[in-house]
């Protein structure tokens, strides 16, 4: 019982640390001058997911031991999120580019 | 326990009886975290569309206040380590008084993150930037709005929670509420990474 206290914690404190870190790249990309804005919204797109990953497995505990009916719905919606969202941005840029 | 539980931290085989009782709730849960997730994305979808149509209104370079951001993206981040915390009391300690101090320091970064956002709204409309001036305005409004109630709406049900905790101890019930209410706490800072990516991070990039 010690022992898996003492493992989540630092599961938790892991979290917390590499969320501190690849916000703090995210912010260094942005504000350091000298960076084309490409490159610094690739890098800040790049940390968010990587960050999102980290806290949903070390806070929320996603992952291959949870149940496959939550591991399904999780999936579910974020497919259709990204078809809802990526066709959004698609389309209406196109629409945009086409107005103009 | 057995290797599937619901997502999320599990009482585990220290308390079968209340694992068992969590599952179902838990798994309604996720269900409307996940509508949750989908009304934002879509907000996220509208605001990336959105955020030419400046109408000759103020842009991310006027209204956004780094510094402010980094400092609510700290405290958000760190009340979800507490809510951590907590839950790790709840599992192992199985006292009301760990619990509810970790719920305490929870709530207070909580509030600080709502009061300097509310800051930052104050002052968005000082310069120029009230939801009805441009589309660009209503989407940003929408969207960092809406996270808001989300965390405002959390504190409140944190108080709630303390009023249960005092009233019915660690009870079963309770037990599957604070594990609730920690997978909407960490979830309302996995949708600020988004917004601090996609508003103001990449609205000042």
């Amino acid at each position: 019982m010690k022992d898996d206290a003492r493992s989540e914690m630092r599961r938790y404190a892991i979290g917390a640390v590499l969320s501190a870190a690849l916000t703090l790249l995210a912010f260094w990309a942005v504000m350091s001058h000298g960076m084309a804005r490409s490159t610094a919204l690739w890098i800040v797109g790049a940390a968010a997911l990587a960050q999102i990953v980290v806290q949903m497995r070390c806070f929320l505990h996603v992952g291959s031991s949870s149940k496959r009916e939550d591991l399904h719905l999780i999936l579910f919606s974020l497919v259709l999120g990204t078809l809802m969202v990526g066709g959004t941005i698609w389309i209406m840029s196109s629409l945009h580019d086409r107005m103009y | 326990m057995s290797s599937s539980a619901h997502p999320g931290i599990n009482l585990g085989g220290g308390d079968p009886k209340a694992q068992r009782e969590s599952e179902t709730p838990a798994f309604g849960f996720w269900v409307f975290l996940m509508s949750d997730l989908i009304i934002f994305g879509v907000l996220f979808a509208h605001y990336v569309v959105m955020t030419g149509a400046r109408a000759g209104g103020p842009g991310p370079s006027t209204l956004f206040d780094l510094r402010s951001v980094a400092a609510q993206t700290f405290l958000l981040l760190a009340s979800s380590f507490t809510y951590g915390m907590a839950s790790l009391a709840l599992k192992h300690q199985r006292q009301v008084r760990p619990v509810a101090i970790w719920l305490i320091v929870t709530a207070a970064l909580g509030a600080a993150f709502v009061l300097l956002e509310l800051r930052d709204f104050v002052n968005m409309v000082g310069e120029g930037g009230p939801p009805q001036r441009s589309g660009f305005l209503s989407a940003l409004w929408a969207l960092t709005g809406l996270h808001w109630l989300h965390v405002t709406a959390g504190l409140v049900w944190i108080a709630t929670m303390l009023a249960l905790l005092s009233r019915f101890g660690l009870s079963d019930r309770n037990k599957t509420r604070l594990l609730l209410l920690g997978l909407y706490w960490h979830f309302l800072d996995l949708i600020w990474i988004g917004i601090l990516s996609v508003v103001y991070l990449g609205g000042l990039a």
